[in-house]
């Protein structure tokens, strides 16, 4: 005898706690601490930071031990706990320029002032599996250099200063938020920069690389990427200045792009340009080219329909959390819609038996 | 900031906003039909009902322009102080308040934008009364037909015309609210 | 009850806010699709989490609360979002559609008529009739505004061509008061015929879409269709085995691995109703024990 599918609520119950048990593993084997995940996998930290669009190493550590390392499933908690967050103000615009950069490097000169500073890197090791990690060993302590004394100046300011490179306009307009607003398309830049930053870093990654191959290709130099500390500054009006409410970790890529001319414009080299949260070198170069493609209308150039030139494409396609959201809910009960195409396909497959027995 | 301002507020926001919101999802999606709602003790010549609708549906990111006698220093700094919505002119008003006459123009609002008509302001007028009497409404919303006290009929005819642009009403008298969507019909003698 | 951690309803009052006012626009221009800041929320886009934002901003604390995912309320998604209103509004829940006053749901419209006082809220995929005709965003708004749906009726029509009827058989495009074309949500088509003249309210959510669309009661809600072609509001030929009712819809369960099968109403409702009134189908035990 049938009996209806009873008992969600236990089933969900009991999942939970297997899942819980499951989380924590052998538990002959030490658990894992929230203070470890944040120093010692920082770049997966950084990842759920920036996806996240959430500057909190403490509880982007935690979202990746609640998710048992799944970083798309850790960014969601995060974002559904951004959610929740009063807006007590914005900040005034970080200074990139006043960074403390820990990595410095620039493709497009051999030298350059402030120096390049290749930093905590993973380029030039050899990626041989170091067994010695397995072993707990002490790290020996890293060669240090006193810091460097004021501002680095940013490499398109140098190019800037010869004309060589478009300029970029200062504009003290809010940008909009599309946390706040509906996303309306066209974008304007901002809103496409804020899209991308906190979009999936394998969808910017792989748009990024197809621009290299040909589908909308830019040409990118990167002119400079650097990574470093800066300070977070908000106007306090009773105050009437501002004060230092902290400080964050950014990567920033700019890229120096083949020039373009037309006749009221000579040649110049143009933009793109990356900005991402913590050490996440991999996305801010992969922001900036992607952001140079998007910017094919302004810059007069041809759509030659590659993805990455695709707007609407990119912007409504680049959020992880949408994607899997939508991707993974066709396993919820779809039996009523699959149900009425049972119907239709049954029915057109008698009247098309039927016609051909006919014909018979 | 005077005493008035700091009162008459929501004294529970959430569950306050939350029946005034149903009253008026009511009001709106069955046009005619008269609700109460209760929470706000607004400055005049703000009736109860507009003084909650407003504190429901206004705050810092919907612009409201107050018209007429409603343009005054108690309205002005209560709605400064309880929902924070920056005072604009006709034209870039989300909600306007005010009695009718003080409202016309309708041509000063904004109807929405053919793409985007849901862009369109929403007008609450301040009545004296609001019964289910003369003008003659049909349409989304309404069975049959239905009745309101509407202060006159041409100005909402030409409202409908321009459908699915148009502006949107909600009626307050004392604590009672009716609404008019662009969407309804309207006919027959006004009253009032 | 409520959990005092979270605002009443989840959602903070702004947030609120901009969706009732997203709401009241959608009615006043029924079938339109409002864009709305639509937040994240702690389930998954893709789950519901238009159709929980639009009920958060509804409900109120003597609201009864019913949550349906494919006409059951016993679903796991159901269970989840039902919990989810009782752990952050203290609302009462009921499994009876007569009962509620709020009912979101998933893929149906309840067999009882639904009646005013009462919200239906859908939760809607994919907002866009015109989505999978045209993707792009700024040509299907551009189509709506100047009304230009042909590109629909030659979808319909190429159906007819191919397989002589309309092979559309959920989430089949309505024109709501002779105006805008409007998706019902993945609704089966069995279900078309109640959106329209409906004495309740309904709401409509897409929250990774971040749209927000209604049809007020009493609105003409008109399926697609052709003269020749006329619409038609199908279901599997059979009765509910449980229940007998021969108007409802109906799923199919596969019993066993040699064909056999039976069908029982989707609404569970609506079925375990007709069983305590004693009502008997195919498959029902003799007695009720």
């Amino acid at each position: 005898m049938y009996v209806a599918v009873k008992g969600g609520e236990r089933a969900i119950d009991n999942a939970h706690a297997w899942l819980a048990e499951e989380r924590r593993g052998d538990p002959g084997v030490a658990e894992l601490g929230v203070a470890q995940i944040r120093e010692q996998l920082a770049l997966a930290v950084n990842r759920v930071m920036a996806e996240g669009s959430l500057f909190d190493p403490d509880l982007a550590a935690l979202a990746i031990k609640q998710a048992r390392g799944d970083l798309i499933e850790a960014v969601f908690l995060i974002r559904a706990y951004r959610t929740t967050l009063p807006r007590l103000g914005a900040s005034n615009p970080v200074d990139t320029g006043a960074m403390a950069v820990d990595r410095r490097v620039s493709a497009t000169f051999k030298d350059l002032p402030g120096g390049q500073i290749l930093g905590p890197t993973f380029d030039y090791t050899h990626r041989l599996l170091d067994f010695k990690l397995a072993a707990e060993a002490a790290v020996p302590e890293a060669a240090t250099a006193p810091a460097l004394a004021g501002p680095v100046p940013h490499v398109t300011g140098f190019l800037n200063r010869d004309g060589l490179i478009e300029g970029a306009e200062r504009s003290d307009a809010t940008p909009p938020d599309l946390t706040r607003e509906p996303m309306e398309l066209p974008a304007d830049r901002a809103l496409r920069l804020q899209a991308i930053t906190r979009g999936d870093e394998g969808f910017v990654l792989s748009m990024a690389y197809s621009t290299q191959r040909g589908y909308g290709r830019t040409h990118a130099f990167v002119g400079e990427l650097r990574i470093g500390r800066v300070a977070v500054e908000m106007d306090i009006p009773e105050l009437g200045f501002a004060i230092e409410i902290g400080e964050v970790e950014l990567t920033e890529c700019e890229t120096v792009n083949q020039f373009k001319g037309s006749k009221t414009e000579p040649p110049q080299f143009t933009r793109g340009y990356g900005l991402v949260f913590g050490q996440s070198e991999r996305k801010a170069i992969a922001m900036s080219l992607v952001d140079r493609a998007l910017r094919w209308k302004e810059l007069g150039e041809d759509d030659t329909g590659a993805p990455a030139q695709d707007e609407e494409f990119v912007l409504m396609h680049c959020d992880n959390i949408q994607a899997t959201g939508f991707l993974e809910h066709i396993k919820l009960p779809h039996y009523v819609d699959f149900q009425s195409e049972l119907e239709l396909v049954r029915r057109l497959r008698a009247e098309a038996m039927a016609v051909q027995e006919a014909a018979e | 900031m005077t005493g008035i301002a700091l009162g008459g507020g929501f004294s529970h926001p959430p569950e306050q906003a939350a029946r005034a919101f149903r009253a008026v999802l009511e009001a709106v999606s069955r046009p005619g039909t008269i609700w109460t709602v209760e929470g706000a003790v607004p400055p005049a010549p703000l009736t109860v009902a507009a003084g909650t609708v407003l504190l429901t549906l206004a705050d810092g990111t919907a612009p409201v322009h107050l018209a007429g006698d409603a343009d005054c220093q108690p309205v002005r700094d209560w709605i400064t102080f309880h929902i924070g919505a920056p005072l604009v002119g006709a034209e870039g008003a989300m909600f306007a308040v005010g009695r009718w006459q003080d409202l016309l123009p309708l041509g000063r609002f904004h109807p929405g934008d053919p793409d985007y008509p849901d862009r369109a302001a929403t007008l609450i007028v301040l009545m004296n009364d609001l019964t289910n009497a003369g003008a003659r409404l049909t349409g989304p919303g309404i069975k049959d037909a239905a009745r309101l006290s509407l202060p006159e009929i041409a100005a909402f005819q030409r409202n409908a015309v321009q459908f699915p642009l148009g502006l949107d009403f909600i009626f307050t008298a004392g604590d009672r609210v009716a609404a008019l969507p662009r969407s309804t019909k309207v006919e027959g003698a006004a009253c009032m | 009850m409520t959990d005092q951690a979270y605002n009443f309803a989840y959602l903070d009052e702004q947030t609120k806010r901009m969706i009732r006012r997203a709401i009241l626009k959608g009615l006043a221009v029924p079938g339109y699709q409002v864009p709305f800041a639509s937040r994240e929320m702690p389930m998954p886009y893709g789950w519901g989490t238009g159709g929980v934002q639009v009920t958060a901003a509804c409900l109120t604390p003597e609201d009864v609360l019913k949550v349906i995912d494919q006409g059951a309320d016993d679903t796991t998604n159901a269970v989840s979002i039902r919990k989810f209103f009782q752990r952050t509004a203290g609302v009462r829940v009921t499994e009876s559609t007569g009962e509620a006053s709020v009912i979101q749901t998933r893929h149906r419209i309840p067999e009882a008529p639904l009646r005013e006082g009462q919200i239906l809220v859908y939760q809607v995929p994919i907002p866009e009739p015109l989505r999978f005709l045209e993707p792009r965003e700024a040509e299907t708004r551009k189509m709506h505004e100047l009304e230009e749906y042909g590109l629909m009726h030659v979808k319909l029509y190429e159906d007819i061509a191919r397989h002589g009827e309309i092979a559309t058989s959920y989430a089949y495009p309505v024109k709501v008061e002779g105006r805008y074309v409007m998706d019902p949500s993945p609704i089966p088509k069995f279900d078309n015929p109640k959106l329209g003249d409906c004495p309740a309210i309904q709401l409509f959510g897409a929250g990774r879409e971040q749209r927000i669309y209604a049809v007020p009661p009493y609105t003409q809600v008109v399926s697609l269709d052709f003269d020749d072609h006329p619409f038609v509001a199908s279901k599997a030929p059979h009765d509910c085995d449980l229940c007998g009712a021969d108007e409802s819809y109906l799923d199919e369960v596969i019993i066993d691995d040699a064909g056999g099968r039976m069908f029982v109403c989707s609404d569970t409702d609506f079925c375990a109703g007709r069983q305590a009134a004693g009502h008997r189908g195919r498959l029902s035990p003799a007695e009720v024990v």
